[in-house]
């Protein structure tokens, strides 16, 4: 039996621990893990809770972080509640054995504290290593701050483990913004929480010798292309069980999340689109330009994956101009974020002016300043009545200004 | 909105100060936030940490601030970094140093006009003596106590009992020591 782990009602803690705090409370089974900043203490949290008999679980060293997701499927193969963390290049090695995992349908939890891809090397925090992820069938969640990368890899066990979803699960938070930056956190007890994840329940798994099962099997061009739509269905079906599952969280803590959250956006004119810490930067610009008269608001995919098109078009349908934040180098393309985004408002009758920024790369700070700054762009574009700047723009970049395409529409 | 900027080296404790900070804030009832920026600094590079302190949830994640207090643990970074950068009319700055208040601002250009808002104590001297190692971060929380008049004393105090608890008793009480000192010594 565990030992007892004190908790306060308000705990300070950075991302990083609240998310290890999670993994002890949700009594994860298995952690296979080869640490890189900046996720490491979430491991390194873990295995300490093993070592220090808070949890009857198992700690993992491996050579690599492919060995380490390899690990994962193997022990959530075999019947356990599984997790994980990486960064970066990490979460690089990583992917090969992520298509695995989802293609096995194995709800592994895996917390990502988002950090820059090299070269140049970096360890600070932007999406290069989220977006990576973004078709390897994994459900993707994003925490803005840090009590939210605390409920988020909650919820992430009960999402994945459900019995109509049976999906790996990504939760997300950014490098140092969130993962080493302390806030206050109202975390559940150890009954509550446990209670709310509920005891894992195995389907076909491989240590019950009565019934063998085959994992990875090959499959040629005769099934392969029915295998991968029905993961792509199991994902897309996902949608309903993630809104009931953060429903559930809400009466539990009065934290309700939603796929898509959308602030200040009742009336809103010119609306921002963003992951990540910068979500509530951005919150704190419309708020204070809102005082100023400017109706300005925020949305944010809190799902990544599956990619909420028709919330997110439900939330920006009604607004004049959008600017789509990509906190990611998009590699000779327009950012990922404004690619989905705009193709979701391209179904709709109104078809607001949608600009996209690349910012942040790096760990390049976002300032309120900034986030204002690219408000009243959109303000301008309203104005206008077209957009009056290239389409792609860089934020936050020195030396001349980088920009590219200009808009066809008047 | 209360922003506070550290200015340190590595491995003198700065992130963990502004942590306990953050401990003992939450206790009152406020919300808290404690970052640093650092990454892979080595151990002795110059780094910052910050806090924010407000009543309301604490949603700015900027690294910028135009800080309200200024803390240096480091007696050298004083006179190396830009200690003033982004200051207000309003910011107080409490500087570790050996040299007494004039000394020290005789030496640093950037703080000649603002003696009324500069403290000195020798957090580096405190911590020697009552914990045996440079380990400057406990007294320069007691002389941010002193300052800010934020909190009482023994309300400190014993917050910062409840922060350290799980290290052995010895280290608690020197840790006390020097929270005391450092409040009784800031000028």
């Amino acid at each position: 039996m565990a030992e007892k782990y004190e908790i306060k009602e308000i705990e300070v803690w950075d991302g990083n621990y609240a998310m290890s705090q999670a993994l002890r409370q949700a009594q994860v089974d298995v952690v296979a893990a080869y640490p890189i900043t900046p996720s490491t203490p979430i491991v390194e949290n873990y295995g300490n809770y093993v070592a220090n008999g808070y949890i009857d679980g198992e700690f993992v060293m491996v050579e690599s972080e492919h060995a380490a997701m390899s690990g994962c499927v193997g022990a959530a193969a075999a019947g356990g509640r599984v997790a994980t963390a990486t960064s970066s290049q990490g979460f690089a090695l990583m992917v090969e054995v992520l298509y695995q995992a989802s293609g096995m349908r194995l709800p592994i939890v895996l917390t990502v504290a988002n950090r820059a891809l090299a070269s140049p090397l970096n360890v600070r925090g932007d999406h290069s290593d989220m977006y990576l992820g973004r078709d390897a069938g994994w459900i993707q969640l994003d925490a803005f701050n840090a009590e939210e990368a605390y409920d988020m890899t909650l919820c992430a066990f009960k999402i994945g483990e459900h019995l109509d979803v049976r999906l790996p699960v990504m939760v997300h938070q950014d490098g140092f913004l969130t993962s080493h930056t302390a806030q206050n956190v109202h975390p559940l007890s150890d009954e509550e929480a446990y209670g709310f994840v509920g005891d894992y329940k195995c389907v076909d798994e491989m240590l019950d010798f009565t019934r063998p099962v085959t994992y990875g099997a090959q499959t040629e061009e005769d099934w392969h292309f029915e295998h991968k739509a029905k993961q792509h269905k199991a994902l897309m079906d996902s949608r309903t069980i993630i809104d009931e599952i953060f429903a559930e969280y809400g009466k539990l803590t009065k934290r309700t999340y939603k796929r898509v959250e959308s602030y200040h956006m009742e009336d809103a004119e010119v609306a921002i689109v963003a992951l990540g810490s910068s979500v509530e930067t951005c919150r704190l610009a419309a708020e204070e330009l809102r005082a100023e008269g400017i109706k300005a608001g925020v949305v944010a995919p809190r799902c990544f994956r599956p990619f909420p098109f028709d919330l997110i078009r439900e939330a920006l349908k009604d607004v004049k101009a959008i600017a789509c934040l990509d906190r990611s180098s998009p590699g000779g393309a327009m950012g990922a974020l404004f690619n989905e985004v705009s193709a979701a408002l391209y179904s709709t009758q109104s078809r607001p002016m949608v600009t996209n920024f690349i910012y942040g790369l790096g760990g390049r700070d976002f300032s309120v300043k900034e986030a204002k700054r690219i408000f009243m762009e959109q303000k301008a574009h309203v104005d206008a009545g077209h957009i009056t700047t290239p389409i792609q723009q860089f934020s936050g970049l020195r030396g001349p200004k980088l920009g590219f395409f200009e808009t066809k529409r008047s | 909105m209360v922003e506070i900027r550290w200015h340190s080296r590595a491995g003198q404790g700065a992130v963990t100060g502004a942590k306990g900070l953050g401990d003992v804030v939450s206790t009152t009832g406020k919300e808290i936030q404690a970052f640093a920026l650092y990454g892979s600094a080595k151990r002795g590079a110059a780094m910052r940490a910050y806090n924010r302190i407000d009543d309301q949830k604490i949603i700015n994640h900027e690294k910028f601030m135009l800080p309200d207090y200024v803390l240096v643990i480091d007696p050298a970074l004083a006179f190396t970094d830009n200690i003033t950068e982004n200051d207000k009319p309003t910011t107080r700055y409490i500087i570790t140093t050996h040299l007494n208040k004039e000394e020290l601002i005789k030496g640093i250009p950037a703080l000649q006009g603002k003696e009324d808002r500069v403290f000195a104590v020798d957090c580096m001297q405190i911590s020697l003596d009552t914990i045996g190692r440079a380990v400057p971060n406990a007294p320069m929380l007691g002389a941010f106590v002193k300052v800010s008049g934020m909190f009482e004393l023994d309300y400190f105090l014993e917050s910062m009992k409840r922060v350290l608890s799980k290290f052995p008793q010895k280290i608690i009480d020197s840790n006390m020591d020097a929270i005391t000192r450092a409040y009784n010594e800031v000028k």
